[in-house]
């Protein structure tokens, strides 16, 4: 398995992180070797088997729908780069 | 002083022997005269350590303290920290103030124990040797020259080096145990769903467990205790009743059926490492115990499932890393793609960005069943093996590494040599089971680890065993040269 330079920039596209040309060879050279090691799950024949979401099978607890965490947005906002009357701010998004 | 296990270090703030101001000052001044080289703290928080240690001395004046109040330990800096940094070995949350306590930080709080600081670690716990944190490596306290392995790696340092008692650390592929091993030191990984994942940062959710680092099994036992339960804040945390983990620890091991996987000591385990491990194995037959050849025949396919799970749920879990709400912002973002690719760009090291493209390219579109799904079936294979082992024996012993600390840069450049370290750990993640490793030997003057794996919720039994062998041996009081 051998990802393309273009292939690379597509996922780096998806994942919203910036690469710079010069290191877009060298990822995807490592993450076809990652991919190569990967392929040894192709060999097993898998039909039938249940993937596995929960080592013990359990299930997704649910709760109350009821409020449990207090008002913290000026805690919880002290570490945003950016913010205005209570709202994280960004670059324009709409014209 | 710092030679002083936990129980003892307890029993001595009990009768008066220290004040928790004395010890934790003993602490403090070993970190700064022996840290500078080893570099296994990121954080050390002197002026809240002395004042927490000073209200310990004082709740045991007035006798409200309880057996760990005033022992002073450090906490991985994966764990948020109210008011304290949580950087996570990354630049990305170099500028991040933890708002709240994770559950285990709450938990030692609660306790009274003193937070010396937070440790280094693999950035993102994305990484086996230290050399992946933005804070720089971390150097094994045996040898300098040498990895003290990872994620964990700067909990196990500062251990191995006495610059804490115990060390709290989590463990996704091995991120306890490997790092346990490479250092000398004893530490345990939970059953997945123990020990709660709130305010723990995110590596990869369905594997991810954290658990004590300590000299030996007895103080495992003890930090287990604390760190253990149920919490309804973390949605795959388990109900099952917490057990008294000290209570069965000097149990006998009589008839105690000692499964060794063919799989574990094949190509690509260091001779002298084996030679190490059959020895202790021998030692447990002395103890009584019957020792079986098993096999765990998908083992192959551990790091290859691994490497499609863990990087799937990281590029999910990492997505919160956005330059928006918290953490590193690019300067002057052209728009909104741009501030998001450019901070993540900056923000993350090359291993993450490898590990999020990798899983971002397994979960696109057309790719998602070949290879989620597919690992995630390899994953109930792996599991399966360890089901029907555990119907013959109690448990499973080996090594927890092929090899014993390797040099600072000789696996950095090359991922697949680096993943291939933790090929003896990641089953136990994979399959949710709880794994421990103690220190077994030497090979080439390295610290030899044995791991033990065990049924789900059998962390009583797997410190009853370590702690047996610690009985019989002395490998685990062994102190590197030059940190005495």
């Amino acid at each position: 398995m051998s990802l393309e330079a273009s292939e690379v920039k597509k996922i780096a596209h998806l994942a919203r992180i910036a690469i710079r040309e010069e290191d877009v060879a060298g990822y995807a050279e490592s993450i076809s070797s990652i991919l190569g090691l990967v392929e040894q799950m192709d060999a097993v024949d898998t039909s039938g088997v249940e993937p596995m979401a929960h080592p013990q099978e359990a299930v997704q607890r649910l709760r109350e729908d009821v409020v449990s965490e207090p008002n913290q947005r000026e805690k919880l906002q002290a570490n945003a780069p950016a913010v205005e009357a209570g709202l994280f701010l960004v670059p324009q998004v709409i014209e | 002083m710092h030679n002083k296990t936990i129980a003892e270090l307890s029993a001595a703030l009990a009768s008066g022997e220290v004040s928790s101001v004395a010890l934790t000052e003993h602490f403090l001044a070993r970190i700064k005269r022996l840290d500078p080289e080893l570099n296994s703290f990121v954080t050390v928080t002197a002026e809240q350590a002395l004042a927490d240690a000073a209200a310990a001395d004082a709740a045991r004046a007035e006798g409200s303290a309880g057996p760990l109040t005033g022992v002073p330990f450090a906490h991985k800096d994966i764990f948020c920290t109210e008011g304290v940094k949580t950087a996570c070995g990354s630049k990305m949350l170099d500028n991040f103030i933890a708002p709240y306590d994770a559950a285990v930080v709450s938990k030692m709080k609660a306790a009274g124990m003193v937070m010396l600081g937070k440790t280094n670690m693999d950035e993102f716990a994305m990484g086996s040797s230290n050399e992946t944190s933005f804070y720089g490596p971390v150097k094994n306290p045996w040898d300098k020259e040498r990895v003290p392995g990872g994620s964990s790696g700067g909990s196990a340092a500062a251990v191995a080096a006495r610059l804490a008692p115990m060390a709290t650390g989590t463990d996704t592929g091995g991120s306890i145990r490997q790092p346990a091993s490479l250092c000398g030191i004893t530490g345990l990984k939970p059953t997945y769903g123990r020990v709660s994942r709130y305010g723990m940062i995110a590596f990869a959710s369905s594997l991810d467990q954290a658990g004590p680092m300590a000299r030996s099994a007895e103080d495992c036992a003890l930090m287990l205790q604390l760190m253990a339960g149920f919490d309804e804040r973390d949605s795959t945390s388990l109900e099952n009743e917490v057990p008294d983990y000290s209570k069965g620890l000097n149990n006998s091991l009589e008839g105690l059926r000692i499964g060794l996987p063919k799989e574990y000591f094949g190509e690509g385990l260091d001779p002298e490492v084996a030679k190490v491990i059959e020895t202790a194995i021998e030692e447990y037959k002395k103890m009584g115990a019957t020792v079986k050849e098993i096999s765990l025949p998908n083992t192959h396919l551990a790091v290859p499932a691994y490497y499609i799970v863990a990087p799937a749920e990281c590029s999910s879990n990492l997505s919160r890393m956005d330059g928006v709400r918290f953490g590193h912002r690019c300067d002057d973002p052209k728009n909104l793609e741009d501030l998001y690719s450019r901070s993540r760009g900056e923000g993350f090291g090359e291993e993450v960005k490898r590990r999020i493209l990798v899983g971002a390219y397994a979960l696109s579109a057309g790719y998602y069943d070949a290879y989620y799904i597919k690992a995630q079936q390899i994953r109930h294979l792996i599991s399966d093996d360890f089901k029907a082992a555990f119907t013959e024996v109690d448990l499973i012993m080996g090594p927890t590494t092929p090899s014993t600390a390797f040099n600072v840069g000789e696996k950095s450049k090359d991922p697949i040599s680096m993943y291939l370290s933790d090929i003896y750990t990641i089953s136990a993640n994979l399959a949710g089971l709880p794994g421990l490793s103690l220190p077994a030997g030497f090979a080439q003057n390295m610290p030899v680890g044995l791991q033990v794996i065990g049924n789900y919720f059998d962390e009583a039994r797997l410190l009853n065993v370590a702690h047996r062998f610690q009985q019989e041996t002395t490998w685990h009081q062994q102190t590197p040269a030059g940190i005495e």
